[in-house]
């Protein structure tokens, strides 16, 4: 598009240029014909204007320049001679290198020009130097408010009364009065006063003038640049009526019926009655004479767009938000974590005594709990974001000592996790995104030569999965070295030489203590100290966290972390007299576990579940719980780094509210347990981690075989 | 219907420009080579708005603008005037001849399209 109408300009200047030429040439015989003057003078007039609009600026420059002079020669200021034309024929030829050059040829002397812009000013009756009007460049037509100041809403009252005859010179107030539209809320009235009678109204006048009332952020200036073509011809009063807040503090006061209804002294009704009787000083006004009707319906438009806008700027102030310190918000979370224990024995009380009155409060209170309890949790939500860009820097800082060539990308950093849980995430989160770049991508030689980009990227993303968060750490380098964990798994004993384990499993190896397979130790990573850390980190998190990798594609490493810590709604069941809970999130379903499922299994706890097969850990038997299980038993079936297996308890409960507690120091270690909470009836239930059941029992089965 | 604009210009790289620009946003475009072209034009059909140049050959833009003003289908027709000069006096020529308003020039195909909204409405 642009270069078409270049195109259209250059043909177009060579085409003036030769006018100019042949132009002066006669002005030489006939120095004093105006005509030939003009010619001179437009055809320069032309080049600049268009030149200008087409970027050719240095042309535009220019032939300013010369066209001033000629300005002067128009009005007969200079008269023409042999040297003016000479210097101008001069000029031509420096307008046509000039176009040249931006034509593709060589590049126009500069110095040239100089020298002839010189000699022309010399013709100038001011004196060298002085350009009549400096700004034939810039000033677009529409002054573009300048650097629009920190958006302040302010309201204006703005009087627009155009002369009569407005019309006459083509403008059309309605589209002036829409443009204003545009600029924010606008109110406008028209002021119909001035009309004159029928046999008197000249049609082709205007007689109406408007009021407006604008609230708008683009500052007065934008106003006025509404009306710029009719300055002169209107009569424009622009005030602020409302400046952003700093006059709501006016007027705040009671009236004095409302007063004396407040102390009893009128009833709300008479008050009412009175007021309808009386005339709105508005309607007064009117009455007497004083102000015409539209002048009264301004000012009321006027008092009742202030009135709104105060209103929407309250709303708004509301809203705004508040700075609180971290702890504070902890104690509220604990304050809930408390509240949520006392109902549950509240609820289960109200349950035991079939009253109607309190088994509806005993519901209520359950409700907004609940809500409560939501909303608490809520508060400590924050943007994974704000960690993500901490690892922007570790990665640059990184790849640069390592002398690689790294990017990191990030999704989901609006995904928000609890603030304590994201705390906690920080370090081993540091550690497998150094790991990507030590031992993940390769050097950019390295990557070259396996036909990669030689810019490796490492991905951080987080998602929301269930009332867990996903965050997966991706990179694009050479992916694990099956061979190198395997041997040296079985090196170290951790797992028997000549089993063939699934890909999972061998990965799963290198969270194990002391474990390394990098060849040397950088001053990054690689002295087998850290997976373990991650692994022990994620699981004090309640998290799991899994490996993928694809030789030379790269690893993917996927940490599932619950929402919150601190209230997690779970699966009450009961072993015996125990009562246990499980993490509502892992558990899929339950079916029944009868005498007969079982001998028919024999002894494989294996299940049939809707024609798949499902292994299951009988609970009572791993716990030691003796006594004789109920002949019909319960499989809790759950999904476990994506493989369903079932835990086998006597009864399920129901869903529970559980709030966490940590158990104290001596038990701290014992496997399987995450936790404890306290139950409705002040019983104790602990919180049992199923995936480090699973992974035991899994153990013990291979070492069995 | 689209509205229909005309350009007068002596500049064929402006009028082409202008045109380019106005009919890519739906505005139809009559083309006027200087005033007179533009005036006898302005006489045979019917035209919403005129955007002319100042500098023009045959009859300039004042004249232009006060014999479109005397044509009873152009009384109140928008007329915007393109002016490489910022001098009031100019303006103020072109106002007291009838003119709506004015752009500078140089000009950007955006603030031509402010402008055209701006009178037309």
């Amino acid at each position: 598009m642009k270069d078409q109408h270049k195109q259209a300009f250059m043909e177009e200047a060579y085409e003036l240029l030769t006018e100019l030429e042949s132009s002066l040439l006669e002005l030489e015989d006939a120095p004093e014909d105006m005509d030939i003057i003009g010619r001179v003078f437009r055809a320069m007039h032309t080049i600049k204007g268009s030149g200008a609009m087409f970027g050719f600026c240095d042309i535009a420059a220019f032939t300013h320049e010369v066209e001033t002079v000629f300005d002067l020669v128009r009005n007969g200021r200079i008269l023409v001679n042999k040297e003016l034309i000479r210097h101008t024929l001069d000029a031509r030829d420096q307008i046509k290198s000039l176009l040249d050059a931006s034509d593709g040829g060589n590049d126009a002397d500069t110095g040239a020009g100089e020298r002839i812009i010189a000699e022309l000013r010399r013709f100038l009756p001011e004196g060298p130097g002085e350009k009549p009007e400096a700004s034939s460049k810039a000033s677009p037509v529409l002054k573009t408010p300048e650097a629009p100041l920190p958006q302040v809403r302010l309201t204006y009252r703005v009087r627009f009364k155009p002369a009569k005859n407005v019309f006459f010179s083509g403008a059309n107030p309605v589209a002036l009065l829409n443009e204003l539209r545009g600029l924010g809320e606008c109110k406008i009235v028209a002021q119909r006063c001035e009309l004159p009678l029928l046999d008197e109204l000249d049609p082709e006048l205007c007689y109406i003038y408007w009021d407006i009332i604008l609230t708008t952020s683009e500052g007065v200036n934008a106003i006025k640049d509404v009306f710029i073509f009719i300055d002169d011809d209107c009569e424009l009063r622009i005030e602020i009526i409302d400046d952003g807040g700093w006059l709501d503090n006016e007027g705040g006061y009671k009236r004095v019926g409302d007063i004396l209804v407040e102390r009893g002294d009128l009833s709300q009704q008479a008050l009412k009655e009175v007021l309808s009787e009386q005339m709105r000083v508005g309607e007064l006004l009117v009455a007497k004479g004083l102000v015409g009707p539209d002048k009264i319906q301004s000012a009321l438009l006027e008092q009742q767009h202030v009135k709104e806008l105060r209103q929407e700027r309250e709303k708004q102030e509301s809203v705004a938000s508040i700075r609180v310190p971290a702890e504070k918000l902890d104690i509220l979370v604990n304050l809930v974590g408390e509240l949520v224990t006392v109902q549950a024995r509240l609820s289960q009380i109200a349950a035991n005594r079939s009253e109607v009155d309190l088994s509806s409060v005993a519901e209520e209170v359950e409700r907004l709990i609940s809500e409560l309890r939501d909303n608490a949790l809520g508060i400590r939500m924050l943007p994974i974001g704000t960690t993500f860009s901490k690892f922007k820097r570790l990665v640059h800082d990184l790849s640069r000592e390592l002398g690689k060539d790294i990017e990191m990308t990030t999704a989901g950093a609006e995904t928000e996790l609890d603030k304590n849980v994201l705390e906690k995430l920080n370090d081993p989160l540091v550690h497998l995104i150094r790991n990507c770049i030590d031992h993940g991508v390769e050097t950019p030689e390295g990557r070259v030569a396996a036909g990669k980009p030689s810019k490796g990227t490492v991905h951080l993303a987080a998602v929301h999965s269930g009332d867990s968060v996903l965050i997966r750490i991706s990179d694009d380098g050479a992916g694990l070295d099956r061979e190198a964990i395997r041997a040296k798994a079985v090196e170290q004993g951790l797992i028997p030489a000549g089993v063939e384990l699934s890909d999972r499993e061998l990965y799963a190896q290198i969270f194990a203590p002391g474990f390394s397979t990098a060849k040397k130790v950088s001053s990054v990573s690689g002295r087998g100290v850290g997976m373990d850390v991650v692994k022990q980190a994620i699981n004090s998190l309640r998290g799991s966290i899994d490996i993928s990798s694809k030789p030379g594609n790269g690893t993917t490493i996927t940490i599932k972390i619950p929402l919150t810590l601190a209230i997690i709604e779970s699966l009450l069941v009961k072993i015996g007299n125990d009562s246990f809970v499980m993490p509502l999130s892992l558990v899929d379903e339950c079916v029944e576990l009868t005498r007969k499922d079982v001998e028919n299994s024999h002894g494989r706890n294996l299940a049939d579940v809707r024609g798949q097969i499902i292994p299951y850990i009988p609970l009572r038997e791993r716990f030691k719980t003796g006594g004789t299980p109920p002949p019909i038993e319960q499989i809790v079936i759950t999904r476990i780094n994506d493989t369903r297996v079932g835990f086998v308890v006597d009864s399920v409960v129901g869903e529970h509210q559980t709030v966490i507690k940590s158990l104290g120091r001596a038990y701290r270690n014992v496997k399987g347990l995450s936790g404890a909470t306290v139950l409705g009836n002040g019983s104790v239930a602990l919180i049992l981690d199923l995936p480090q059941l699973f992974n035991a029992a899994e153990n013990d089965a291979k070492f069995l075989h | 219907m689209g509205k229909v604009i005309m350009t007068a210009d002596d500049s064929a790289s402006v009028r082409q420009m202008v045109s380019f620009t106005l009919r890519e946003h739906g505005y139809e475009v009559v083309e006027a080579s200087d005033g007179k072209d533009a005036l006898q034009k302005l006489g045979n059909r019917k035209v919403d708005m005129l955007i002319t140049d100042l500098n023009m050959p045959n009859l300039d833009g004042i004249g232009l603008i006060k014999g479109a003003r005397t044509l009873p289908s152009c009384k109140f027709m928008p007329i915007i005037m393109l002016t490489t000069e910022s001098q009031d006096s100019r303006k103020q020529e072109g106002k007291a001849a009838g003119a709506t308003g004015w752009i500078i020039k140089p000009f950007k195909p955006d603030q031509l399209l402010a402008v055209v909204k701006k009178v037309l409405g």
